[in-house]
């Protein structure tokens, strides 16, 4: 059952040094603040897990925090390069990141399998691309039937999963709406889930494809209104374009990136999220 | 150098690309649009050849219908406009592995003769780190599983390169035949549409020819922009030059797109200052397609 607790708390309690953790989110519903909360407690040696490290894996990066990125498109949305990603890869600063590289369609079914508790999934996938030299999680596999080669690719099982929703209940059931990506999957595959959500309502409404997570999988809801921006929640708010743009020039030198982060994140001590 | 004045001709030759790009959809039923140029080339095919254009977007959103340009895959007006919102599992496992989509539409970073893509890493050389590009998306499987592919970039001997630096995603391998033995359902790359003109595979060897130039463009032209040896139909032809009515929607759709991206930065106020970064409100790459890759 979700304990309905702060940000603060629950980050304390369910990651940890040296976790894998998946922060999903398609461009939608990215849980900033949580990541933001990692950053502030200084939780480091993370293996991170998404399909599209964007700015909030850029942040965490950056951070020194991240050891390993398991990914398939890292990249500013609209705007261009992720800085802190390719300086970290390509100069390894502040820290050398170890990369395990997929396509889209292989992390959505990596994810599948780990929902499924399968140890891996079959797709039509990466054939002819040379993606396969630089991962030991693509393999290939014949099918039983038809004799066909398929791709494999091993299952993700998360230590935790945090995403970001619009509503939760008070018995912590929670509500997501509008592009859901991946994050039922993520969540379903991790050992632990954190989901932060606009608001507590009495009674969730059903939504057209809305996707409920019950409370009984979830271990702690935080309460954490504009939890996703820049991301949006929609129903609530709208992608803050002008921050994704502003993001470049930040990201791309050193020391305005660790002034930012210093004002922004490390020295607000949570007030701003909670 | 990506566009001419539009005083001399009456448009840049970016708007002769997305122009002719949209041209290329005027057939398709349904299209995978990657984010960028070939996001434009869908939307203004859906406002001028093509107003039936059924545009898949790999955040899950069939059927969009954005009266702007989208400013990233996840923008909320494509789900907005949607006929339905499915899971990214979902699309790609059903729709897109399933056979159910004619045309992948995307860009690239690198491109070679056959039209293979690395959007994954570049080599910068001896003694220098390997530059990063973001990585595959969804463009090897859009490449394998869509009826057909479309690709739309500027034409530069950056992006059309002798060899590639890593094989992101196929296009038609080392020549004919390739795709088949992979066993790859779609028919791969059929045509690449430049700011200079449209490069389409030989039948025979599979190279990409050059068999269009845009108004004004000469063959020296582009060879001088491709990094190999180009080969150049016997005839090449002349690309129609935009109609009023496709500059119109085009500029149009553009034009949407700025306001819209101003009005949603007021979001940041709602958040908090200390989560405003620095530079706030600084206009950058709104109406620019920068490093376009998904």
């Amino acid at each position: 059952m979700a304990d309905i607790r702060s940000l603060q708390d629950a980050v304390a309690d369910l990651v940890h040094d040296g976790d894998t953790l998946a922060m999903e989110g398609f461009t939608h519903l990215i849980p900033y603040a949580a990541a933001h909360e990692v950053i502030r407690q200084g939780i480091t040696d993370l293996t991170l897990v998404r399909m599209t490290p964007d700015v909030i894996y850029d942040q965490l990066i950056g951070a020194g925090l991240v050891r390993k990125l398991v990914f398939s498109w890292g990249g500013n949305p609209g705007v261009g390069s992720l800085h802190r990603f390719r300086d970290a890869v390509e100069n390894g600063w502040p820290r050398p990141l170890e990369l395990d590289e997929h396509s889209h369609a292989g992390m959505a079914n990596r994810y599948v399998a780990g929902a499924s508790k399968l140890p891996f999934a079959v797709l039509r996938g990466y054939r002819g691309s040379d993606i396969p030299t630089r991962t030991d999680t693509v393999s290939t596999v014949v099918c039983p039937f038809t004799g066909e080669e398929l791709a494999a690719v091993a299952a993700l099982n998360p230590d935790v999963t945090v995403i970001h929703a619009q509503q939760a209940d008070r018995a912590g059931n929670v509500q997501l709406w509008g592009l859901t990506g991946v994050q039922k999957e993520a969540a379903l595959a991790a050992d632990r889930v954190l989901v932060t959500v606009e608001e507590i309502v009495e009674e969730l409404t059903p939504r057209p494809g809305g996707i409920v997570l019950p409370t009984w999988v979830i271990d702690a809801v935080s309460v954490v209104p504009g939890g996703a921006h820049p991301s949006y929640a929609a129903g609530y708010s709208t992608r803050d374009n002008a921050f994704y743009q502003a993001w470049d020039p930040i990201a791309r030198d050193r020391e305005a990136f660790t002034q930012w982060i210093d004002e922004n994140v490390r020295t607000t001590e949570g007030a701003l999220t909670r | 150098m990506n566009a001419t004045p539009a005083g001399t001709t009456g448009f840049t030759s970016d708007e002769l690309m997305e122009v002719n790009a949209a041209r290329a959809l005027a057939d398709a039923t349904t299209c995978f649009v990657g984010i960028g140029l070939p996001s434009t080339a869908a939307n203004l095919a859906r406002a001028t050849v093509n107003p039936g254009l059924v545009l898949i977007y790999e955040s899950g959103t069939i059927g969009s219908k954005p009266t702007r340009l989208p400013l990233s895959i996840g923008d909320g007006e494509l789900a907005d406009t949607a006929d339905a919102v499915i899971s990214v599992p979902e699309v790609f496992n059903y729709w897109l592995q399933g056979g159910r989509i004619d045309v992948g539409f995307l860009g690239a970073a690198q491109v070679d003769r056959y039209a293979n893509i690395n959007t994954t890493i570049v080599d910068r050389g001896p003694g220098k780190p390997e530059g990063r590009l973001p990585g595959a998306g969804g463009a090897p499987e859009i490449a394998s599983n869509c009826g057909k592919v479309l690709m739309v970039l500027r034409h530069s001997t950056r992006n059309f390169v002798k060899r590639l630096d890593f094989v992101t995603t196929l296009g038609h391998g080392s020549g004919p035949g390739d795709r088949k033995k992979l066993g790859m359902p779609g028919a791969g790359p059929v045509a690449v549409i430049t700011d200079l003109g449209v490069l389409r595979p030989d039948p025979a060897t599979a190279e990409l020819v050059l068999t269009e130039l845009h108004p004004g463009v000469t063959v020296e032209q582009v060879r001088a922009a491709t990094g190999w040896e180009l080969t150049v139909a016997d005839t090449v032809g002349t690309t129609e030059p935009p109609t009023p009515d496709e500059l119109a929607a085009l500029r149009a759709l553009k034009a949407a797109g700025k306001p819209a991206a101003a009005g949603e930065s007021g979001a940041a106020g709602k958040s908090g200052a200390a989560r405003k970064p620095g530079a706030a409100g600084e206009p950058a790459a709104a109406g620019k397609p920068g490093k376009e890759t998904r």
